[in-house]
Parts: structure tokens; C-alpha cells; sequence
């Protein structure tokens, strides 16, 4: 279990080298120049472009940046930013180069906002997508089975954006059923209530959305669960109906319900661009968009980084729950 | 239901209120078990009807979709309510079942009444161990501790012959081999004492050095519970081993029903016999060939007309007119006596059994029946060149 585990994360690492390297080659060998984007245009000479580039340091060769890169998530890098010198610590994900400020504690003064979005609205989603499926696969072939997988190919249909946007501006903007939507943090002054209300809505609909998917996934998935022979037997030993289904069936339908709510998860936790811009919840996706349109490379970098992190680690705990859910895996 | 001279119209005597000490444990009467589907409708069990005594063992015997799986389930209460639509009369213990609703049927599935399946594998829950799944059962009926009831579930498992049952309780089922599985699947059944215990089909999956076994334990069981049991099968040495009586289902309909002892030794409906001689025998001659039933078994949407096993039948040329398409034959006695039922027109069904069935399937017990059932020696062979023929 031990040995299993370490192997995940040496390989994991692996994967995440891989992606940084991609990153990298991608934003050099692109067909946009970053530092044109910090020279002002009317008054753009080819002097203060080289300073600038001296000054990121993108005159140096690119193998010579990735190594410096590596360096400073490992050990720790000191930028000279015209004579005073920054210290970043490891793992240092590089300073941005637009806000001029430490990426790493950047992005951690940005994570709570997206921890907070995403777990509450992975709450909403599993729980309500659960029970959904679970009703819809009971009462299968019924007009509340048809209308709960009818509502959700609705929903689905919709693209995500236009939902929440739509929600953001009737159900606050002109409504004002909900309150103004943003992010602020549990321990300020506002405490967890402020917390809660500035996220109500975000969490809502993201859960919402998620949760048609989840609804059918669990729908088809107890469907089968349901005419397994371990549910019959599970019937003939006389076991109430409730325990049938929520004990020895869900059981079994949970599975592959895990599989997808790992990833899901991951993905929102390394931001939901959407949800985050429509919101205004000041997250890792919306420092990722407001990056790429600045071309901010260390920002840039890190969040993928983050990303693939979050997928990779999400991997390995959905393997591990697996085998907590079912005794025949072992992992090995 | 129409006959007239057999026992089955005895027992429909008894009204359904009754629990009198007489009644045999289980009786099933009239029943009709039917699933509407978007095809039409399945008529999977048609109006059968069979009793069994506490102790007694009877055997149903078909091929797949003939109706006897159906017809157990229904004594279960494990079919699903909402699309099947069921009549006539099943009473356990002088309780009527047909009716109630699933979460009366609760008490007795796992309780009076225990069903055991063909695949154990498959019929265990993979993600409990062994011992939660027993002691699951026992806590469904009796309102003991988790602690009491773990014990309850190591004594079973000693009892049904696991090994070292203390060290194997916490095992999960694909820890255990096919065989220990199918004991573990009893030892789960056997939990609340049941009074009727249904296996359907409990060797099909298992080795052959197994299924002896199996069967071994299930009637030493049965001796020490005193348990009615219903062993569904198409083996018909599993029931030539167990069974008092035999069941034979056909297209839903029982089409012969009796001794076990007679059914095997004087059938009386070619679909028996077609049965019979689809046995492989590995005792006498191994290059003989095995005779199957032509065709295949008819949909249950759409029977055929008159006796539902006409179309496949060698033998319906032997009745005249065209009396097996347009109509169904009574279930009635034949010439072995009142506990022997039918359903055939054949007139003599005994005669071409003998003389051109058996010498086809077993010619070395041709002799044999004869000199038991003739000791005179005025076996009648002039038939006998008709067999060819009727290939």
C-alpha cells in the first residue's frame, strides 16, 4: 500500500514535468512576443522592448529560464528587481510579470475563494445529483423519472455561462433575490455568514448544473445495480426495501460515480473560470484568465501546474477510495 | 381447472383461512403468474398448482423459460410488483401470499421461507464480507446484537462445512471458492430455520465433484431442520437424487407431476422423455449419442395453441385428428394411479415408452423395466420397428 502510493507520486511528478515543459514551449514558441505586451505601443522603441526583456529575463535562452524555473520550485529563487533584491522561497513559482509580486503567494491569497466554490457546490451537486438518480431509478419508467432526466438534458443543454449568467444578472442584479455575489473570507469581519451569502448563488448554480449529470449518471448506474443478483439475494433475505436500496445497491452504484466526482473536483478546484468572472470571485481561474490575457508566463505556468497537480492527486485518491469501496482491488 | 379424478381438486378444498394442522406446509393453487411487457403480454406460469409436506423435497425440472423459476419467485414475493400481475393462491403455512405487499412479504422472505440461487458469485454482495451478509440476514429477523448475531454467523458457517469458520468469517466472497460460496449461500438461508427452502438451480454453476457435495449437505440439512425443500433444476440426476416428487414445466404449465420414482421410471409425456433421453450417461456406453428435444422452447408471448409442446413433439402423430394443435390436454392420472399426473392425449403413453423411447435412449434397462414391471415375460415388441421412423 505504502510502496503503491509512493510510485503514484514519483510517476504523478513525472507527469508534471512533462506539462511544465509543454507550458514552456508553448508560451516561447507561440506567435505572440510577451514583453510587447508591457511596452506601451505609441511610445514602444526597440531599447525599452530589450530592457524589458532584459529585465524578465526573457533575453536568456529558454532551456536557461525552465532550468532557473525548476530551480526555484525546488529551492528557491532571488529575483534583482532594479536593485532591491526579492527573495522567493520554494517553491517558488516565479514572479508575475505584470504585478510584479510572488506567484506562489499570490495564488495562495487567490485559493481559498475557489476551495470555498468548489466544495460547497460539490456538496450541493453529489448530494442532490444522488438522490435524484436514486428516486429516478426507482421509480423508473414513471413521470417523475421522465421529468427528472427530462429537466437535466434540459439544463445540460444550456451552455453552463448562459445559466449563470442569466441567474447572476435576474436573480441579483434585477431581482435582488439573492445577495450581491463575491468572495470574503470566513474569518474577516463579516465572518462565516458573509462568507455564505457572497457564494449562495455561485454554489446554487454551479450545483445545480453538476448535478443533472450526476443525477444520470447515478440513475444509470443504480438501474444496473438494481437488477444484480446480490440485490435479489439481498431482497430474499427479507431486508427492508430502504436498506436494500441505499445499503446493498447504492453500494454498488457508487462506484463509478466516484470516478467521475474525483475529476470533477479537481478541475473545479483549480478554477472555475466562469462561475469565478460571472461572480466576481476573485479565484485561481480568474487570475488564470486575467493572466493569459497579459500574457503573465509565471501565472500562467503555475496554474497548469496546478491544474495537472489537482487531476493527478485526484487520480490517486479515487484509486485509494476504490479500494476502500470495493475489498477485490488491490492496489499494487 | 378443469380435471376431475386427481388430488389436486382435493386440495383446492381447503378454504383459504384455514390453518388446519393437516394442511401441508406449502400450497400452491391455481396459480397464474403473468408480465406485461411492450412485446404483449409473458404468460410465464399458467395455472399450476402443487403441495409439499414439511420434510419432503420436490423437484420442478425444465428447460430455461419454462416457468419454474418464475414460479419460486413468486413464493418468495421477489418478482417485481409493479409489473407483474399474479392469481391464484400460494399459502405458506396456511398464510395466503398472493396479494400481499412487498413490505408484509419482508417477515417471511428470509424468515419461514429461504431461497438459495445458481450463481453464488454472483448472488453475494462483493463489498460485504461473508460473515456481515449472514449475520445481515439473521438481524432481519431477530433483534439481537451485532456481536450475537456474528456469532450466529460463525456456527453457520462451522455447520455447512467451512473450515476453520472463526478465521473465515471476515472474508469477502471472492476469497471464498465456488463451492464455499454455494455453502456460505446456504448457511445464509439456513440462518432463521426456514421452514421452505427454495434453491433454484444451486449446482448449475458448480464443479461436478462439488455439486455432490452440495446436495449432500442440503438433505442432511433438510434431516436436521425438517425443511420442505423446492429444488429447481434441469439436472435431472440432482433430482433423481433429492426429490420425493417431480415437477415437469413446460412452456409454464405443469405437464407431469409425481413420484420421483415413477416419473423417472414410467414417464408418461414425450416432453419427460425427451428429458430423459437428453441425459448424458457416462456409466455405460460413452459413444452412444444423446438425443435432444428438437426446437427450441416456444415463446411464452405467443404459446402454440392445444398442448404448447405440439410443435416439437415426435409423437403426436400417434392421436388422432388434429386434437394436440387445437386443444389442451387435462392434467389428469394416468395408468400409474391417482399421484401420477399428466398432461398428454397420448392414449397408451406407457406402451410406446417402452417400446420405442426407452430401447432409443437406454437399451440396457429395456430388460430390466420389463422384467420388473412384466415378470410373465409378454413384453410386447411388435411396435418396435416404428422408432426409426419417427426420427
Amino acid at each position: 500500500m505504502f510502496g503503491y502510493i509512493v510510485r503514484r507520486i514519483v510517476a504523478g511528478l513525472l507527469v508534471l514535468l512533462v506539462v511544465s515543459i509543454a507550458t514552456f514551449a508553448l508560451f516561447f514558441y507561440g506567435p505572440a512576443d510577451p514583453a510587447l505586451s508591457y511596452c506601451p505601443e505609441t511610445r514602444c522603441t526597440p531599447q525599452r522592448l530589450h530592457l524589458i526583456r532584459e529585465n524578465l529575463g526573457l533575453d536568456k535562452p529558454v532551456t536557461q529560464q525552465y532550468a532557473t524555473y525548476m530551480k526555484g520550485i525546488v529551492a528557491g529563487n532571488t529575483y534583482d528587481e532594479g536593485g532591491i533584491r526579492l527573495r522567493c522561497p520554494a517553491p517558488c513559482l516565479g514572479v508575475s510579470f505584470k504585478l510584479r509580486v510572488n506567484v506562489t503567494d499570490f495564488l495562495m491569497s487567490r485559493f481559498p475563494a475557489t476551495l470555498s466554490l468548489a466544495l460547497g457546490s460539490a456538496v450541493i451537486f453529489l448530494s442532490l445529483g444522488l438522490l435524484l438518480g436514486v428516486a429516478a431509478a426507482r421509480s423508473r419508467g414513471t413521470p417523475g423519472d421522465k421529468l427528472i432526466v427530462g429537466a437535466s438534458l434540459i439544463i445540460n443543454a444550456f451552455p453552463y455561462y448562459l445559466v449563470a449568467l442569466l441567474a447572476y444578472l435576474f436573480l441579483i442584479s434585477q431581482w435582488g433575490i439573492f445577495p450581491e455575489s463575491g468572495y470574503f473570507s470566513p474569518f474577516a469581519t463579516g465572518g462565516p455568514i458573509a462568507w455564505a451569502k457572497g457564494l449562495l448563488l455561485a454554489w446554487i448554480i454551479l450545483g445545480l448544473v453538476y448535478s443533472t449529470s450526476y443525477a444520470r449518471y447515478s440513475r444509470g448506474s443504480m438501474i444496473e445495480a438494481m437488477a444484480e443478483d446480490f440485490v435479489r439475494t439481498a431482497r430474499a433475505k427479507g431486508l427492508a426495501q430502504r436498506r436494500v436500496v441505499y445499503k446493498h445497491a447504492l453500494r454498488a452504484a457508487i462506484v463509478p460515480v466516484v470516478t467521475i466526482f474525483g475529476l470533477d473536483v479537481a478541475y473545479l478546484l483549480a478554477g472555475t473560470t466562469f462561475t469565478e468572472q460571472i461572480f466576481d470571485i476573485q479565484g485561481i481561474g480568474l487570475t488564470a484568465l486575467q493572466a493569459i490575457s497579459t500574457r503573465d508566463l509565471p501565472i500562467i505556468s503555475a496554474t497548469v501546474l496546478i491544474v495537472a497537480t489537482f487531476v493527478v492527486a485526484a487520480n490517486l485518491v479515487v484509486d485509494l477510495v476504490y479500494s476502500i469501496i470495493d475489498p477485490r482491488v488491490r492496489l499494487a | 381447472m378443469t380435471e376431475t379424478p386427481t388430488y389436486l381438486s382435493d386440495m383446492a378444498e381447503p378454504k383459504p383461512s384455514s390453518a388446519k394442522p393437516q394442511d401441508p406446509y406449502l400450497v400452491v393453487d391455481d396459480l397464474t403468474v403473468r408480465f406485461p411487457t411492450a412485446d404483449g403480454l409473458v404468460q410465464a406460469v399458467t395455472e399450476m398448482s402443487y403441495t409439499l409436506e414439511q420434510g419432503k423435497t420436490l423437484g420442478i425440472v425444465g428447460e430455461s423459460g419454462s416457468g419454474k423459476s418464475v414460479s419460486s419467485m413468486a413464493i418468495m414475493g421477489l418478482h417485481d410488483y409493479k409489473r407483474t400481475r399474479m392469481s391464484g393462491s400460494i399459502r405458506v403455512d396456511g398464510r395466503e401470499i398472493v396479494g400481499l405487499s412487498n413490505s408484509a412479504m419482508e417477515k417471511i422472505r428470509g424468515g419461514d421461507v429461504a431461497m438459495i440461487f445458481q450463481d453464488p458469485l454472483s448472488s453475494l454482495h462483493p463489498f460485504f464480507s461473508i460473515g456481515y451478509q449472514i449475520a445481515e440476514a439473521y438481524r432481519a429477523h431477530n433483534d439481537v446484537s451485532k456481536s450475537k448475531a456474528r456469532a450466529k454467523a460463525i456456527e453457520m458457517l462451522g455447520r455447512v462445512g467451512i473450515p476453520q469458520p472463526r478465521n473465515r468469517v471476515d472474508d469477502y466472497p471472492h476469497q471464498f471458492s465456488g463451492g464455499m460460496r454455494q455453502r456460505a449461500m446456504i448457511a445464509m438461508a439456513l440462518v432463521n430455520d426456514p421452514k421452505l427452502l427454495i434453491a433454484d438451480e444451486p449446482t448449475t454453476a458448480l464443479d461436478v465433484t462439488v455439486q455432490a457435495q452440495i446436495l449432500d449437505l442440503l438433505q442432511e440439512l433438510q434431516r436436521d431442520f425438517d425443511s420442505a425443500i423446492i429444488i429447481i433444476t434441469h439436472d435431472l440426476g440432482v433430482v433423481a437424487e433429492m426429490a420425493d416428487e417431480v415437477l415437469v414445466m413446460y412452456a409454464g404449465r405443469c405437464v407431469e407431476h409425481g413420484p420421483t420414482k415413477q416419473i423417472l421410471t414410467h414417464p408418461e409425456m414425450p416432453y419427460t422423455w425427451g428429458l430423459l433421453s437428453s441425459v448424458p450417461e457416462v456409466t455405460t456406453d460413452t459413444d452412444s449419442r444423446l438425443i435432444p428435444i428438437p426446437g427450441n422452447p416456444p415463446s411464452l408471448l405467443d404459446p402454440p395453441t392445444g398442448c404448447a409442446f405440439h410443435p416439437r413433439c415426435q409423437h403426436r402423430s400417434k392421436v388422432p385428428g388434429d386434437l394436440c394443435r387445437t386443444e389442451l390436454p387435462d392434467l389428469v392420472a394416468g395408468a400409474q394411479g391417482a399421484g401420477h399426473l399428466k398432461r398428454c392425449h397420448l392414449a397408451d403413453p406407457d406402451s410406446i415408452y417402452e417400446t420405442e423411447v426407452l430401447p432409443e435412449i437406454a437399451p440396457d434397462l429395456v430388460d430390466l423395466t420389463k422384467r420388473i414391471d412384466d415378470p410373465t415375460g409378454a413384453a410386447s415388441d411388435e411396435t418396435s420397428d416404428v422408432a426409426p421412423e419417427n426420427r
